[in-house]
C-alpha cells in the first residue's frame, strides 16, 4: 500500500487512461453523493419534526372531554361531558407526589381583544401559573401569572408575542397598559413566546379564577394538563406516564359515569407516547434512506466491478507480458486492487465532499416545516468513507483474482 | 546450460488428446545460438513455452543452469522466469502506454530494484541496442525494427541466462530482420545463450545450430556455418 513504486505504476496507468478512470469514478462519486444528500435530508426531517414537537413539554399529558357514545347505567349516549374544578383539584391532590406541573384550562374561543384602535379575535385561556411550563413558553418581557393572581382573581393578562405585535405594533411600551377582553379591562403583565410558533403565540392567558368569574364559567373547565416528575430512563418515564393516564382515565370515567369502553368521552393525549411514535417514524425514515443509499452504493460497486473486469480483459495481454517478465500473481492482484481502491476512494471522497458542500450551502435555504438544518454528522461521513474503501476492495478483488489466474501463455496468445 | 530428457506433452481438446511432444532429448551448452525449425504443428512453440516455463511438460525432465525445473507453482515460475530467462516475441509485446525506457525497466521492477538504479540500467541497455535517443517514445511512435530492439533490450535488462525468441523477425521486412539478427548475433558473441524459434531458413542459417522438429520429434540436429547478418544488410 505504501510502496512508492506501486503508486508510480498506478498513476502511470491512470494518467494514460483518463476517460476510463473518469467514468469508473463517476459512478462511485454519484453513489456517495446521493447517499450523503439522502442522509442529510433524513437528518433534516428529524430536525424538522423535532422542532414541531418542541411546542409543548415533551412529557405533557392533556385531557379533553368529549361526547359519550355508549349507554351506561341508564344514561343515554350523546351526553356531553363537562369537566369541573373538582376534577382538577382531586386528581392533583391524589397524585401530588408524582406530578411536576399541573393546570386546568378554561377556554374562550374568539375572545375579542382590543387596545385603543387595534383589535383582534384570539383564544383566551384561563390557566394556573404552571401552564407556562406545560406549554414550554418563555417570557419576552414582564412575568407570567402567579398564584396570587389566581387566589385573588386579579384582572391581569399575559399576551402572546403575536397578539402583542398585532395590537401594539412595534411599541415596546406594553407592560402596565390595559387591554379590553370582550369589553372588560385587563392589565398587561407580560409577553411570552412559544417554540410552537405563531399559532401558539396567538393566545392570551388570564388567571383561571378570573376567567371563570368574568366570562361566567362557573366551575367549568375545558381541559386538564399535567407533566410527571422526571425519571432516570425513557422506559421508566413512559411506564409512569402510561400508569398515570390509565389511573386518570379510570377516575374520570367513574366520576362522570362513562362506560369504561367508551373512548370518545375522554381524550387523553400523552405526548410521551406520541414522541415515541415519532421517533420510531424518524428511525424508519432514516433506515429507509440508509437502505436506498446503500443500494445506490452497491450499484456503484457493481459498476466499478464491471468496469474493472473489462479493464482486466483489455489488459490481459499486458498481464501476460508482465507475468512473462517475472510478475508474481500477488503483484498482479495488488496492481488491480490498488488501482480500484484508489479510484473508488478518490471518487468517493470527491462525491462526499460535494454532497457536504451542497448540504452546507443549500441546507439553510430550505424553507419548509418538515426539513430543518439538513446536515450529516462526522460519524456518518466517516462510516461512508469506510464503506467506500471496503467497496473499492470488493469491486477490485474479483477482477484482480481473475487477472492473477490468467496463464501467461494464454494471455500472450490473446489478440 | 539446458538439458531436456524424454519430454512429453499432450493437450486435451474435448475428448481427444493431442500428443504434441513425443519424447524430446535436447541439450544446449552455454554460449550457443540455436534455431528451432519446423512446420506449424511440429511442436516448436510448445517446446519453447516449456523452456520458457510458460507451460509445463507432462513427463520428462528439464534442467536449466543446474536447477531442476519441476513442480512449479505460479510464484516460483515467475521468479525463475525473471531470474533465468529473457523473452523476445514476434509481436514485440511492449506495453503500449509505457515509454521505451519504462518498458525496458519493467523486469527490473519485478526484481525489486530501486527506481533510479533500474532507470540507469534500462538506459544502458537501450544505448546498447542503439535507441538511447528514443527512450522517451511510446511504442506506437517507433518502427517495427525499433520495437523489436526495445524488446531485446528489455529481455537483456534482467541479465538472464538464456534468451528465448519466438519468431523474432516474423513481423519484420527482410532488411530489418537482418538488422535484428545482427543485434542477436552480437549479443551471442558476448557469450549469451540464445534459442530462436523460426520457420525462415535464411534466419536459421544465421544461427550456429539448427534443430528440426517434425510431429513432436527431433528429426535433425546439425551445426551450421554461421552466416553473418551484417553481410546481407
Amino acid at each position: 500500500m505504501f510502496d512508492l513504486e506501486r503508486w508510480q505504476e498506478i498513476f502511470e496507468t491512470i494518467s494514460k487512461n483518463k476517460l476510463r478512470t473518469f467514468l469508473t469514478g463517476l459512478s462511485v462519486a454519484s453513489g456517495i453523493f446521493i447517499l450523503v444528500i439522502l442522509l442529510g435530508i433524513g437528518e433534516g426531517m428529524k430536525n424538522g419534526i423535532e422542532r414541531e414537537f418542541q411546542g409543548d413539554a415533551a412529557n405533557a399529558i392533556f385531557v379533553y372531554p368529549g361526547v359519550t357514545t355508549k349507554e351506561y347505567k341508564g344514561l343515554n349516549p350523546g351526553r356531553r361531558i363537562q369537566l369541573k374544578n373538582d376534577d382538577f383539584e382531586y386528581t392533583s391532590a391524589e397524585n401530588k407526589s408524582e406530578l411536576e406541573f399541573k393546570s386546568a384550562v378554561f377556554r374562550i374561543f374568539g375572545g375579542m381583544v382590543t387596545f385603543e384602535n387595534e383589535s383582534g379575535s384570539y383564544r383566551v385561556e384561563g390557566v394556573y401559573p404552571d401552564y407556562q411550563f406545560l406549554e414550554n413558553s418563555s417570557m419576552v418581557s414582564g412575568r407570567f401569572l402567579n398564584n396570587r393572581d389566581v387566589e385573588e382573581s386579579t384582572k391581569i393578562v399575559v399576551l402572546g408575542n403575536r397578539v402583542k405585535m398585532d395590537l401594539f405594533k412595534d411599541s415596546n411600551d406594553v407592560l402596565g397598559k390595559y387591554v379590553e377582553i370582550s369589553g372588560i379591562k385587563f392589565k398587561v403583565v407580560g409577553v411570552y413566546t412559544d417554540p410552537g410558533g405563531e399559532r401558539e403565540e396567538s393566545r392570551v392567558f388570564v388567571p383561571i379564577t378570573t376567567a371563570q368569574k368574568v366570562f361566567s364559567g362557573g366551575n367549568d373547565i375545558n381541559s386538564l394538563s399535567y407533566t410527571l416528575k422526571a425519571k432516570e430512563t425513557y422506559e421508566e418515564a413512559l411506564a409512569a406516564s402510561n400508569n398515570f393516564t390509565s389511573k386518570l382515565e379510570t377516575y374520570l370515567k367513574g366520576k362522570h359515569t362513562i362506560a369504561p369502553s367508551d373512548n370518545s368521552a375522554i381524550y387523553i393525549n400523552n405526548m410521551l407516547e406520541n414522541t415515541k411514535r415519532f421517533y420510531d417514524l424518524i428511525g424508519m425514515i432514516k433506515m429507509f434512506f440508509w437502505g436506498v443509499g446503500i443500494c445506490t452504493i452497491i450499484a456503484g460497486v457493481v459498476g466499478v466491478s464491471n468496469i474493472m473486469l473489462i479493464i482486466v480483459k483489455e489488459r490481459t495481454r499486458e498481464i501476460g507480458v508482465r507475468k512473462a517478465l517475472g510478475a508474481q500473481p500477488l503483484s498482479i492482484i495488488g496492481m488491480v486492487l490498488h488501482e480500484s481502491i484508489f479510484v473508488t476512494s478518490f471518487a468517493g471522497l470527491t462525491g462526499l465532499i460535494m454532497g457536504l458542500v451542497l448540504l452546507d450551502f443549500v441546507g439553510p435555504m430550505i424553507q419548509t416545516d418538515f426539513i430543518y438544518n439538513p446536515t450529516v454528522n462526522f460519524n456518518v461521513a466517516l462510516s461512508t468513507v469506510v464503506i467506500l474503501i471496503v467497496a473499492g476492495a470488493v469491486a477490485g478483488f474479483f477482477p484482480a483474482y481473475r487477472a492473477a489466474r490468467i496463464k501467461p501463455i494464454i494471455a500472450l496468445r490473446d489478440e | 546450460m539446458i538439458t531436456i530428457k524424454d519430454l512429453h506433452k499432450s493437450y486435451k481438446t474435448g475428448n481427444n488428446s493431442l500428443h504434441v511432444l513425443k519424447g524430446i532429448n535436447f541439450n544446449v551448452a552455454e554460449g550457443e545460438l540455436v534455431s528451432i525449425m519446423g512446420s506449424s504443428g511440429s511442436g516448436k512453440s510448445t517446446l519453447l513455452n516449456i523452456l520458457g516455463m510458460l507451460d509445463e511438460a507432462d513427463t520428462g525432465s528439464y534442467t536449466l543452469d543446474g536447477v531442476a525445473i519441476k513442480n512449479l507453482n505460479e510464484k516460483i515460475a515467475a521468479r525463475y522466469r525473471n531470474k533465468f530467462l529473457g523473452f523476445i516475441f514476434q509481436s514485440f509485446n511492449l506495453i503500449n502506454y509505457k515509454s521505451a525506457l519504462d518498458n525496458v525497466a519493467l523486469p527490473l521492477y519485478y526484481q525489486g530494484m530501486k527506481r533510479s538504479e533500474r532507470m540507469d540500467r534500462a538506459e544502458a541497455y537501450l544505448e546498447k541496442v542503439g535507441l538511447a535517443q528514443w527512450m522517451d517514445h511510446l511504442p506506437n511512435q517507433l518502427s517495427g525494427g525499433q520495437k523489436q530492439r526495445v524488446a531485446i533490450a528489455r529481455a537483456l535488462a534482467s541479465d538472464p541466462k538464456v534468451l528465448l525468441a519466438d519468431e523474432p523477425t516474423g513481423a519484420l521486412d527482410t532488411k530489418t530482420s537482418y538488422e535484428v539478427m545482427d543485434l542477436i548475433q552480437q549479443i551471442n558473441d558476448e557469450g549469451r545463450t540464445i534459442l530462436i524459434v523460426t520457420h525462415e531458413p535464411d534466419i536459421a542459417q544465421m544461427t550456429k545450430r539448427i534443430v528440426n522438429l517434425k510431429d513432436g520429434l527431433i528429426i535433425d540436429d546439425t551445426k551450421v556455418n554461421q552466416v553473418r547478418a551484417l553481410q546481407n544488410v
